[in-house]
Formats: structure tokens, C-alpha cells, sequence
């Protein structure tokens, strides 16, 4: 009897519709966000995270909305991320019926705000992500920094030496993505995954990569993810949330079933 | 038929509207869920929900400022009475949280931290879907099954004076007490409202509960 390991659906949103970019170029609609997030509750995801990628004004509106409706329907924590920038962001997440937000970008441009955010809301409801590029040659040690817009400015800054940082201004969890790995279906960077995982105490959620469950699997044994999180998988039914948590109980790891 | 009027404490802290939206989704024709700050309100609900998130001290201060203390002081003693995550931790008399904050005291006892040292592969906050062990029939465990998963997100947990107020467990590393109750009173440390069916069968217990 122990805290099961978590399987996160991850729904980009553009103006209110779930679309999934692969490798952020080709994008496809996956449908209207209500009716996926009811269908992953049925079929027991643990949580669901919506990513806005609205450019606009009007875009984010919708997404309000749509948090709202989702979280009228649908009882699971729900993490909404994408543009989340001030205090005031968060505040109108959490009233929309958001449990936790993800704060990105806006913790490299002021890493306080972090702080200022978990002392207003509290850590159980701020998620740092991550976005880390192995940056490392072949033979040296490894060595991944944090990137923006996509995997494509780089930033200079250390993704374990970040990830320890954030812990400490109050995260109350992390989500690691490998911008990689994001898109080639070729399974997480478990070695990226493992060297944060191991030293923080606080959870970490693996992302990128994800293209069989196994990839699932692999996240929790090999990166000592405490969830992970997948879209495509889900979204075009190569796969059920059930049939993932299957395969990771076959393999020992505690799920909700 | 009369209305029955089921009050969500709103003292600024927490997510009361997933808990007024569950309360509302398992509530029948003839109950109302209102968010409320009137104490007046309070007074005059059938039911009282009292949610929380956040820091214990920040908490008490909202409570305060808010002209809580009082009505909850007396909602708690005289009518059912859901207490959920920071909502059971305000109830016992003391937090460690924040170097030492006294709490309402309507349940003797303290909130402690986890003390996850023999565990070093545990995280925290304790977040996630964990099991409860009910360990006293209850109403509100009604058709609920036996360690069923509840979702869970905290780093302290209460540890009552008097163990027959025990009536769930839950252990991450370390076994605690996660669900307490005290005559009308039933107060949790997960969040039904984010508990998918037991959650919400939870709720449905509750709103049909006469607090006998």
C-alpha cells in the first residue's frame, strides 16, 4: 500500500481545441477538450495537463473558459500551463477550477517569481517545467541545459543546477522535458530524467518522447519519474490510459487501477 | 419538499470551486451548495464544507480576518461537517507548520511534518493517489471499497490525542491518520473533489448524511 505512480494526458490547446504539435511543426487536431478530458477520466488518467499555445489575447480567454468547463465535469486534478507569467495569471487559473499551473518561461526571466508565486498560492499548486537540451558532445560527460521557444534559444543555464534551484524558491513539483526527445517517439531521456529525479525530494513528472508504453514504463524504473506524462499516444488510440497502467502494473509499478 | 442548503466555507484559501462543483454534481433537487463568507449563512446551512489549501498559519490568518472562527467553532459542533486537507489540519489544536501555529482546537491534537529520513526514495509533498484504510465503519464510507485511492497533495499530517477519532490511514513511508471524525464531524486529508468516482461518492455520502 503506497502512493501509485501517475499517467498525465497532455492536451496543447490553441483557441479552446486540443491540437498536438509533433516536433512543434505538424500540427493535428485531436479534438474538443471537454470531450478528450472526459474520455481520460474514464479511462483513469490521474491527472490531466493543458498546454496553451493561444498566441493571442482572445486565445487565452478561451482557454479560461475551457478550464472551467473541464473542471465542472471532470473530477481529477487538472495543471494548466502556456503563458502563465504573473500572479494574476494564477489567480484566474485556480478560480477557472485549475488545481496547479505550470510556470515556464516566466521562471527563467525572474526566478522570485517563482517564490512570490508559492507564497501566494502555495507549493502543492506551482509546477516548474523544465525544457532541457542535452548540450554535451559525444564522450564528455553528460550535460543538458534549459532552452526556450521551443528547444530553439538556448539559455545558458544548467538544467540540474536549475531544477535544484527551483525546488528551493518553493516548486512543488517538476516537469522534465527533453526537447530532444519531444515529438521522435523514441522514449524519454531517462538519463536526464534520473539525474534530476535523484536529487530533488520533490516529485518530478517525465515528458517527451513517449511512443509505446513501454516508453511509460522506462520513465519510472530507468528516470525515477514519479509520473509521466504523454499526448499522441492517447490522443489518436494507439493506446488507452488503462492499457498504459496495465502494462506498468505487469511490470510492478503501482498504479490506480 | 424543503430545501436542504449545503455552505462552502470561502475564507480565501483553496480551491472552492472544484469542491462546490463536486458538491454540486453528486447534490439532488432539492439541495443547494452556496460559497459563502456569511457566517449568517453558515449558521442557517443544514450542511457545512470547510476546504483549505495552503500554509497553516495563512490559514488561521484568513479564518481570522474573515469572521470565521466563530461560525466554524460552532457549524463543527452542531451539523455536519466536511473538513477537507487544510480544512481537517485547522481543526486539531496546534501546527508545527510556519514554526508553531495554534489552530481551532475543536479536534485536541497536533499537525505534524513527514519525517521521510528511512525513506529516501519517497518525495514530497505527499502528492498523488494513495490508498485509505478505513479503519472504523463510517456512513461516509458507504459504498466506498476498502483502500480505495483518494488524490492527495501535503507535507504535514494530524496526529489526534484521542485514537478512537481514527477512522482512516494512509501511509507514504510512515503510516498516518487521514481521516478523523468526532459525532457530527468527518474531516479528510485527500481531496475527494479531485477523487475521481470515491471522491465523489464521498460527497454524495455527505450530503445525505444526518451526522448521527
Amino acid at each position: 500500500m503506497s502512493l501509485a505512480k501517475r499517467i498525465i494526458p497532455c492536451l496543447d490547446v490553441d483557441n479552446g481545441r486540443v491540437v498536438k504539435g509533433v516536433q512543434f511543426v505538424d500540427i493535428r487536431d485531436a479534438g474538443n477538450p471537454v470531450e478528450v478530458a472526459k474520455r481520460y477520466d474514464e479511462q483513469g488518467a490521474d491527472e490531466i495537463t493543458f498546454l496553451d499555445i493561444s498566441a493571442t489575447h482572445e486565445g487565452r480567454g478561451t482557454t479560461i473558459h475551457m478550464v472551467e468547463e473541464v473542471a465542472s465535469q471532470v473530477f481529477i486534478p487538472l495543471t494548466v500551463g502556456g503563458g502563465i507569467r504573473k500572479v494574476e495569471d494564477i489567480r484566474t487559473m485556480l478560480n477557472a477550477g485549475a488545481d496547479k499551473v505550470s510556470i515556464n518561461s516566466a521562471a527563467i526571466y525572474n526566478p522570485e517569481f517563482v517564490k512570490e508565486a508559492c507564497d501566494a498560492f502555495g507549493s502543492q499548486c506551482i509546477v516548474v517545467a523544465i525544457d532541457a537540451k542535452k548540450v554535451s558532445a559525444e564522450g564528455e560527460p553528460n550535460r543538458w541545459e534549459i532552452f526556450t521557444h521551443g528547444g530553439r534559444k538556448e539559455t545558458g543555464i544548467d538544467a540540474i543546477e536549475w531544477a535544484l534551484k527551483m525546488e528551493s524558491l518553493g516548486a512543488g513539483e517538476l516537469l522534465v522535458t527533453s526537447m530532444d526527445k519531444d515529438g521522435t517517439k523514441s522514449g524519454f531521456d531517462n538519463a536526464l530524467m534520473k539525474e534530476i529525479t535523484s536529487r530533488v525530494k520533490i516529485p518530478v513528472i517525465a515528458s517527451g518522447g513517449v511512443g509505446n508504453l513501454q516508453h511509460l514504463v522506462d520513465g519510472v524504473k530507468e528516470g525515477g519519474a514519479e509520473a509521466v506524462l504523454a499526448a499522441s499516444i492517447f490522443h489518436f488510440g494507439q493506446h488507452t490510459v488503462q492499457e498504459a497502467k496495465q502494462a506498468m502494473a505487469e511490470q510492478n509499478i503501482e498504479v490506480r487501477l | 419538499m424543503d430545501q436542504r442548503l449545503v455552505a462552502v466555507v470561502d475564507y480565501g484559501m483553496g480551491n472552492l470551486r472544484s469542491v462546490s462543483k463536486a458538491a454540486e454534481h453528486m447534490a439532488d433537487a432539492q439541495t443547494r451548495v452556496i460559497v459563502t463568507q456569511d457566517p449568517q449563512v453558515i449558521h442557517n446551512a443544514d450542511a457545512v464544507i470547510f476546504p483549505g489549501q495552503g500554509a497553516a498559519r495563512a490559514c488561521m490568518q484568513a479564518l481570522e480576518n474573515t469572521g470565521m472562527i466563530e461560525p466554524i467553532k460552532r457549524a463543527a459542533q452542531e451539523k455536519p461537517f466536511l473538513g477537507i486537507c487544510m480544512g481537517l489540519q485547522v481543526l486539531m489544536s496546534h501546527s508545527d507548520e510556519n514554526g508553531g501555529v495554534d489552530c481551532l482546537n475543536i479536534i485536541p491534537g497536533k499537525v505534524t511534518q513527514f519525517d521521510l529520513s528511512s525513506y529516501p526514495e519517497l518525495k514530497m509533498p505527499h502528492m498523488g493517489w494513495n490508498q485509505i484504510h478505513q479503519t472504523q465503519d463510517h456512513p461516509l464510507w458507504h459504498a466506498i471499497p476498502q483502500d480505495s485511492r483518494f488524490y492527495y497533495v501535503h507535507s504535514y499530517y494530524v496526529v489526534p490525542e484521542n485514537p478512537s477519532t481514527l477512522f482512516g490511514e494512509t501511509t507514504h513511508g510512515q503510516t498516518f491518520p487521514a481521516v478523523l471524525s468526532t459525532h457530527n464531524l468527518f474531516a479528510i486529508q485527500a481531496h475527494p473533489e479531485k477523487s475521481a468516482e470515491h471522491g465523489l461518492q464521498l460527497f454524495k455520502n455527505f450530503l445525505s448524511w444526518n451526522g448521527h
